[in-house]
């Protein structure tokens, strides 16, 4: 009955109170959005690459062989041998291998050189494979296949031309070579969409000319020479490698680590991945403090509007406490009243999220390739709510001890 | 400060206690139903000295042996009829003993004091101030406390108004053997109550210079 007149109390000051508890929602959705967010970009992030169970490089240490053959992001410090890559996959543990070839840009592009196995066997987004949107996968030595954001960023289309640039941001262009589009990729959400992908023998190829990062003065091979040369790489910058069963993984990551021709190092993505999270992660830390303020500052808000409140109530408590009401029972009844406000907030809160979800999902989706999954909530999700509401209890401690020493002060006869 | 050598209220007798504001009334009526405790004395209720008992025993003796009536503003504008005369029964487990089957009491009372069984299931704030009062009056005398405590209850009726309350209230105090106590600042009330007293006869008010 006390909850059923806290309730309807409530109710007789809907406009207030609405706002209270709208504010304390949208506190809570910020929150929950925000958890949501983390949780979708740290699964996106270890999505990146999945099917793949060891990359290869030259050694140096695992994020960095991570940033620069999964992420383009800084340089690989040495190469790896054709012939070690030779030797690698031919091993019997070794179900598949895909070279990457790195080093040179189209625009604020990296250019990757690979073969038509990385199509098959690159995976991300538990399992998902590349598709192409537009054209086809590239089919002749000069043909290049662009990620969804070259595309959108530059303007491309299939067949439009592109020149590669020699190194990263550098005016020396191979321009005696230009490419063409063949495909276009859908969005990924991964670095692919900021890729620029060519064929091994195309990374050989622009650079016939070139020797130590030059081009050799008066030196020009025509297009038709190239064509009929050996493209055989040299080197290669990294590799994916797909083992025959999972439990050679370790043995021969062991192997590549150990091999005694060159120094190579072989990495579990997924272990790459949460020591990479573990750096970027304080980032999402931050944010989630933020919104977690945002959440105090709503209950603030509601400690406010029941404080201001006291004062056109205390008729109201005054009939309680005549009908025998211990001063307690109405420092109960505030708290309870705080933690219904509370409680409302956090549902409506939850719904709001998931309306938001319903909407921004696949925007999100196009935009950030940021896949936000529409579950239902978790265990922790209820623990944010259940601390919103206990949080609400405390808060309103404040007011409710107010209206204890009032009601204690007035009895039944409200001085006024 | 205000003594008050000596009131007595017997079981079952009405008595109307006259007194201007300012007189000592409300603090009197605070002192009776427990809500502050007399410096010096004691104050006897149904064979009890409540000055002996602590702030929660007084509370919750007040709410199994005194029915209390306001002038105005009696009730929770947002509850229920019903749920405002099952207030006092919230804490008073015994008088909701006595009151027995709850709803069927509200709905007794309501008729008894002249209220149209439809009225029961309606916010407070939606009905008229006499039907307030009279609902105010079901509250009080629900579960049957041996008291009823009154502050001015008709001051905000008119005269035909107050004199069918006051019929509707003696009706039932008296079926009950319930002893009233009235305050009021209009002695024309006086002639229904076996006892009329004034304020200045019974107390004496010391002011601190202010």
């Amino acid at each position: 009955m006390i909850l059923r007149l806290a309730i309807a109390s409530l109710f007789a000051r809907a406009l207030t109170v609405g706002m209270t508890v709208l504010a304390i929602a949208l506190s809570v959705a910020l929150f929950l959005g925000v958890e949501k967010v983390r949780t979708g970009a740290k699964a996106s992030f270890a999505d990146t690459i999945s099917g793949t169970d060891l990359i290869v490089g030259a050694r140096s240490g695992s994020v960095q062989l991570l940033l620069y053959s999964v992420f383009r992001i800084g340089n690989a410090t040495n190469n790896v041998t054709w012939e070690s890559y030779q030797d690698i996959a031919t091993r019997p543990e070794v179900d598949w291998m895909v070279p990457i070839s790195l080093g040179d840009s189209h625009r604020q592009f990296r250019v990757m050189g690979t073969t038509p196995a990385f199509f098959e066997h690159y995976r991300y987004r538990q399992g998902r494979s590349l598709e192409v949107s537009e054209g086809v996968i590239m089919d002749d030595l000069f043909d290049t296949v662009i990620g969804a954001d070259v595309a959108a960023t530059l303007g491309y289309g299939v067949d439009d031309p592109i020149v590669v640039a020699h190194g990263l941001a550098s005016f020396t262009e191979h321009r005696d070579q230009p490419f063409r589009v063949s495909g276009i990729l859908e969005k990924t959400g991964t670095p692919v969409d900021r890729t620029v992908i060519v064929s091994m023998e195309a990374i050989e190829a622009i650079h016939v000319d070139w020797k130590s990062g030059a081009q050799v003065p008066g030196q020009a091979t025509p297009v038709d020479v190239i064509r009929q040369m050996d493209l055989t790489p040299a080197a290669v910058t990294a590799a994916l490698v797909g083992v025959e069963s999972p439990l050679q993984t370790f043995a021969l990551q062991r192997a590549i680590n150990e091999y005694p021709q060159e120094p190579l190092l072989a990495i579990l993505p997924g272990v790459a991945l949460q020591e990479l999270w573990g750096i970027v992660g304080i980032a999402e830390t931050a944010l989630l403090a933020v919104s977690a303020m945002v959440v105090v500052t709503a209950l603030i808000g509601m400690m406010a509007t029941i404080f201001s409140s006291l004062n056109e109530r205390r008729r109201e408590m005054a009939i309680f406490r005549a009908m025998g009401a211990r001063p307690l029972t109405i420092l109960g009844m505030l708290v309870l009243e705080a933690m219904v406000m509370a409680a409302a907030g956090a549902l409506l809160g939850l719904a709001l999220l998931y309306i938001g979800l319903a909407i921004v999902q696949p925007i999100v989706d196009s935009a950030f390739g940021l896949w936000l999954p529409i579950d239902a909530p978790t265990a922790r999700e209820a623990w944010v709510m259940l601390a919103v509401i206990a949080a609400g209890a405390i808060v309103s401690f404040v007011p409710a001890f107010r209206a204890y020493r009032l009601s204690v002060a007035d009895g039944m006869m409200v001085k006024t | 400060m205000l003594a008050v050598p000596d009131l007595t209220v017997a079981k079952g007798e009405a008595v109307l206690l006259l007194g201007e504001s300012g007189s000592g009334k409300s603090t009197l009526l605070s002192l009776i139903c427990g809500t502050i405790l007399p410096d010096r004395g004691a104050v006897n209720i149904a064979g009890t000295d409540i000055s002996e008992l602590s702030g929660g025993a007084r509370d919750r003796f007040r709410a199994e042996q005194i029915g209390v009536i306001f002038q105005q503003f009696n009730l929770l504008p947002f509850g229920s009829v019903a749920d405002n005369i099952l207030l006092p029964l919230r804490f008073a487990p015994e008088r909701r003993k006595r009151a027995g089957h709850a709803a069927t009491e509200v709905v007794r009372l309501c008729a008894a004091l002249g209220l149209p069984s439809s009225v029961v299931g309606v916010r407070a704030n939606a009905l008229s101030v006499g039907q307030q009062q009279r609902v105010a009056v079901a509250r009080a005398l629900i579960g049957q406390p041996p008291l009823i405590v009154a502050d001015e209850p008709t001051s905000a009726l008119d005269a035909n108004s107050q004199a069918a309350f006051l019929d509707l209230l003696f009706a039932q105090t008296e079926a009950h053997k319930t002893s009233l106590l009235m305050v009021s600042h209009d002695p024309r009330l006086g002639e229904r109550f076996d006892r009329i007293l004034r304020m200045e006869d019974i107390a004496q008010i010391e002011r601190a210079a202010a």
